[in-house]
């Protein structure tokens, strides 16, 4: 069915955008969630290794050693304690108030001495917990290496000390993981004001009846696809634009691109996600069913394999084949490239031409999906 | 001078997933100068009719026509012509009165002049004008009805389809909305009116009588009662008990069905048959025969093959619990409130043993709260509810072993078979092994469950499931059975087989509560209460409750006179 009445449109968005604003748990979806999120994101979860508890177990007490220990316990990523015996320091491992302890030997002391003999240390971290199992290693390790070039220098034998290495990072110049994790949170953001709220409202006009009663009257199958697209399109706007303005304002993470792009990107991106939303509540008709559905099709993909969290080239080839049908994932990438890096439309492209191909496919199942008659 | 608007001729339609189709090659026509009732229980194909009518679904074979066109094909052309009302009222509960009437007159084209216009004479109309800024959601049943027919009237619509606009509403308020339809129908605008409720059909100008999906009687109620014009009685003045008197009234060949009626029993004889003496089934000496006029309920049994046999099995199957005169279930000054809305508000009444007690009441009247607090489901505000003497504040677990109770919506397993539910149910209430075996397969004989007790229980049909909802109330042979709606929308045959099984129990001396909103239903309870916004309006036995309101010009006024002038009158005090 064709045809369009400015009117009927302009009466069904207003109708809608009234419900927006009067429904409590709509005002919830888009206004208090994003910002909730943003924040939980923001300073919640950060990726960044803090200063970690370890212990140390010294069974030597000469001056080589001391000076080791002292060198850990200057560490700013170390946070050092020490125990009467070494089954005490297990037990506080085991009972998770350390994350490893060093073991400094007997004879440790008198081998640092000596040039020929190799003087070890233990290194015992909790490997139920891989990625800090990595960090407590590779910071002993680094005060390891530290110590000896110092002691190296101190006997005035500079020519053993190793490369060093100084760590630049590009684009996030602290590495801070929020820097990252921002840009990604957002994308999360739209999905569930995209695909959440629309298969909700949608499904709740056919739980009413009200559906039935619109379906009765001259509406047209267009005007009652545009009428839920538009004000969610508009809706979904000005969330993306409050929380990057939040991220850059409030929490202070740089956004390097055009408010331009941001758009461009925007558009597409929330027109798939509105398309999903609404071929999920169309197809369904109930609400427990689309919030179900919008769950598992829309909100955990966008979680999991978009590259928000979980880093796409790390995925088994499986998963990171699936990523490629999932439009948050290039979403995501826009986002990190216009926040960190700026707007590079050479990179930019690819990804939008990909979200314009996915809110055509989705849109247009919808529109499938849309009958004019109950059945 | 009437015109048809509708016509359709051997119309079928199935859904994916029901074995029997919603409609069965169905024919009829609707015309203008009259109200055209679609009468028939929940599931009969009134929905789907309308649906097809109003080209909101595609029939599978036959034909339709409304208003000369194809609804299936050119939907496009009627939609501005035909008002449509769906269940519910299809109306947006978070808009106001006033947007809703915006929303429809924008979608119908309704603009300018023209819509100041409509919207005056519709708000006048409907006497909403007071309540334009109001949100639909706050709207009392009755109102949003109005405003529902209000927004299906804009666009000056030649076919009016009304779905089950009765449901939900108070008795008044109904009364109201029907003379505004009779209105519409003198301004030569077609009617639909579907209903389940018969009274309601009574009314109707001409009506379709569907069950099951098919087309069991078209024309009017005078049409469908006349076969058993002088087939109907009333023994009035009985001298015994008025449940054993029906149950042996019914075992007489004669008699094809029966009903109480307050004190009296109301009964259909088989064609040709003489009245037998009362003396035959006891009746005393006292009693005597009334001829009355057989109602649009008694032809529609008939249509079905009669009423079923007078005597519970289920009755048969519990044991006697002696008759001792005490109260059993007692309300004082009960009072719930929700926020300041008071949804029960100071509610007192005693019940004896033996005894069914009827709350009766539109929906909403807080029926339902001040049942829930009988039985312990709910904490009342102030008040005290006991039952057996037990305070339900104090021992609810306790109280709750010894009643049965049968919620109002369907409250039963719906993804696990027939045999699983009542196995869990029983189960739930403390039977085990043989006697559980025993029991189960009791109720399955007893409802007539065999067939089904594989199957999921959501396949069945709404009449069955009524019935397994019942088995699973009275497994553990309660003292106490609290009954809430239980024979909302089912077909006038299994409602009759209920209050069979009811009062099957009551002789056996269980205690029955039970709620309606059928005013005829009222009829089988020993006394009621009459439940509106809240209030306890009136207490006492059926006839007392009519004798209230009798006059010169209403010698004997239905329940629903009653309750009407009953509000009414405590509204103007």
């Amino acid at each position: 069915m064709t045809g369009l009445s400015l009117r009927r449109l302009k009466a069904l968005c207003w109708k809608e955008t009234l419900q927006i604003f009067r429904d409590p748990s709509s005002n919830l979806i888009a206004f208090v969630l994003p910002v909730l999120m943003l924040f939980i994101f923001g300073f919640g979860i950060n990726l960044d290794s803090a200063k970690l508890r370890i212990g140390v177990w010294k069974e030597d007490s000469g001056p080589a050693a001391e000076a080791f220990v002292a060198a850990l316990t200057a560490s700013p990523w170390l946070e050092v304690d020490s125990f009467e015996s070494r089954s005490a320091t297990e037990k506080a491992l085991i009972d998770s108030q350390i994350r490893g302890f060093v073991v400094i030997s007997e004879d440790f002391s008198r081998k640092m001495e000596s040039h020929s003999a190799i003087a070890p240390v233990q290194v015992i971290a909790d490997g139920s917990e891989p990625n800090i199992a990595q960090f407590v290693s590779a910071n002993v390790n680094g005060v390891w290496q530290i110590w000896q070039a110092q002691r190296a220098e101190d006997r005035g034998e500079e020519a053993q000390r190793e490369i060093s290495l100084e760590p630049r990072y590009w684009f996030n110049s602290s590495a801070e993981s929020r820097n990252f994790l921002i840009p990604g949170s957002i994308t999360v953001i739209m999905t569930v004001i995209g695909a959440m709220l629309t298969s909700l409202v949608v499904a709740r006009e056919w739980e009413r009846g009200t559906m039935e009663a619109l379906l009765a009257s001259p509406v047209t199958r267009a005007e009652l696809l545009l009428s839920k697209v538009l004000p969610y399109y508009v809706l979904g706007m000005i969330s993306l634009l409050l929380c990057v303005a939040t991220a850059k304002w409030v929490l202070g993470v740089p956004f390097r691109g055009s408010v331009l792009a941001l758009c461009v990107v925007g558009t597409f991106f929330l027109l798939s996600v509105l398309g999903i939303g609404l071929a999920i509540s169309t197809a369904t008709r109930n609400q427990f069913n689309a919030a179900q559905a919008a769950l598992n099709a829309a909100f955990l993909p966008a979680m999991m394999l978009s590259g928000f969290i979980y880093e796409i080239s790390s995925m088994p080839p499986l998963l990171r084949a699936i990523t490629h049908l999932i439009p948050a994932r290039y979403f995501v990438s826009s986002m990190q490239t216009l926040f960190q890096a700026g707007t590079i439309w050479r990179i930019l492209w690819p990804d939008i031409l990909l979200l314009m191909a996915s809110s055509a496919l989705f849109i247009g199942l919808t529109a499938k999906l849309t009958k004019r008659r109950m059945e | 001078m009437s015109e048809v608007v509708v016509s359709f001729r051997e119309v079928s339609k199935s859904f994916k997933g029901m074995e029997m189709p919603a409609l069965d090659a169905v024919s009829g026509e609707i015309r203008t100068g009259r109200i055209t009732g679609l009468v028939g229980p929940d599931g009969a194909g009134k929905t789907t009719l309308l649906r097809l009518i109003a080209g909101l679904l595609e029939k599978d074979s036959g034909e339709i026509a409304t208003l000369g066109h194809d609804p299936g094909k050119e939907a496009a052309e009627i939609r501005e012509r035909v008002g449509y009302m769906p269940q519910k009222f299809g109306l947006y509960e978070d808009l106001s009165v006033l947007e809703n009437l915006t929303l429809h007159a924008d979608l119908r084209n309704v603009i300018g002049q023209e819509r100041r216009e409509t919207f005056d004479r519709l708000l006048e109309f409907t006497d909403l004008k007071r309540f334009a800024d109001r949100f639909a959601g706050k709207l009392s049943g009755g109102m949003k009805q109005k405003l529902g027919l209000a927004c299906a009237l804009l666009g000056r619509p030649k076919l009016l389809l009304l779905d089950e606009p009765g449901v939900g509403v108070d008795p008044i308020s109904r009364k109201e909305l029907w003379g505004m339809v009779e209105d519409l129908v003198s301004q030569g605008i077609a009617v639909v009116w579907s209903t389940a409720y018969l009274d309601e059909a009574e009314l109707c100008g001409t009506t379709l009588v569907l069950n099951e999906g098919k087309l069991l009687f078209s024309g009017t109620p005078r049409e469908m009662t006349a076969p058993l014009e002088g087939q109907c009685y009333q023994l009035k003045n009985l001298s015994s008990g008025k449940r054993s008197l029906l149950t042996k009234a019914l075992a007489r060949p004669e008699v094809s069905d029966g009903s109480i009626q307050g004190h009296h029993l109301r009964l259909t004889f088989r064609k040709g048959e003489k009245l037998f003496s009362p003396d035959v089934i006891g009746a005393g000496e006292t009693a005597e025969w009334a001829a009355v006029r057989p109602r649009f309920e008694d032809a529609f049994i008939d249509l079905l093959g009669g009423g079923p046999s007078g005597e519970s099995v289920l009755a048969k199957h519990v044991r006697a619990i002696p008759s001792d005169d005490e109260v059993v279930i007692e309300a004082q000054n009960l009072t719930k409130k929700f926020g300041d809305f008071a949804a029960t508000d100071s509610v007192s009444f005693q019940v004896k043993r033996g005894e069914i007690y009827g709350l009766l009441g539109p929906n909403g009247a807080g029926k339902s709260t001040t049942f829930k607090m009988m039985c312990g489901l709910l904490l009342p505000t102030s008040g005290k509810a006991s039952v057996v003497g037990l305070d339900l504040r104090k021992s609810a677990g306790k109280a709750r072993q010894k009643l049965g109770y049968m919620a109002q919506k369907f409250s039963l397993y719906g993804g696990i078979t027939v045999q699983q539910n009542l196995d869990f149910f029983s189960g739930v209430y403390g039977l085990t092994g043989q006697r559980q075996r025993e029991k189960t397969g009791e109720m399955a004989d007893i409802f007539h469950l065999q067939p089904f007790l594989k199957s999921k229980t959501d396949s069945l049909s709404l009449g069955y499931k009524q019935r397994l909802a019942l088995a699973c109330s009275v497994m553990h042979e309660p003292d106490l059975l609290f009954l809430d709606e239980p024979t909302s929308g089912v077909d006038p045959v299994t409602r009759r087989e209920f209050w069979t099984h009811i009062n099957g129990l009551v002789e056996r001396g269980v205690t029955v509560m039970v709620t309606t909103h059928f005013m005829d239903e009222a009829e089988y309870c020993d006394r009621i209460g009459l439940v509106f916004r809240g209030k306890l309006i009136a207490n006492g036995t059926p006839d007392e409750l009519k004798a209230m309101v009798a006059t010169a010009e209403n010698p004997d006024p239905s329940m629903e006179d009653a309750f009407i002038e009953l509000v009414t009158g405590k509204e103007n005090a």
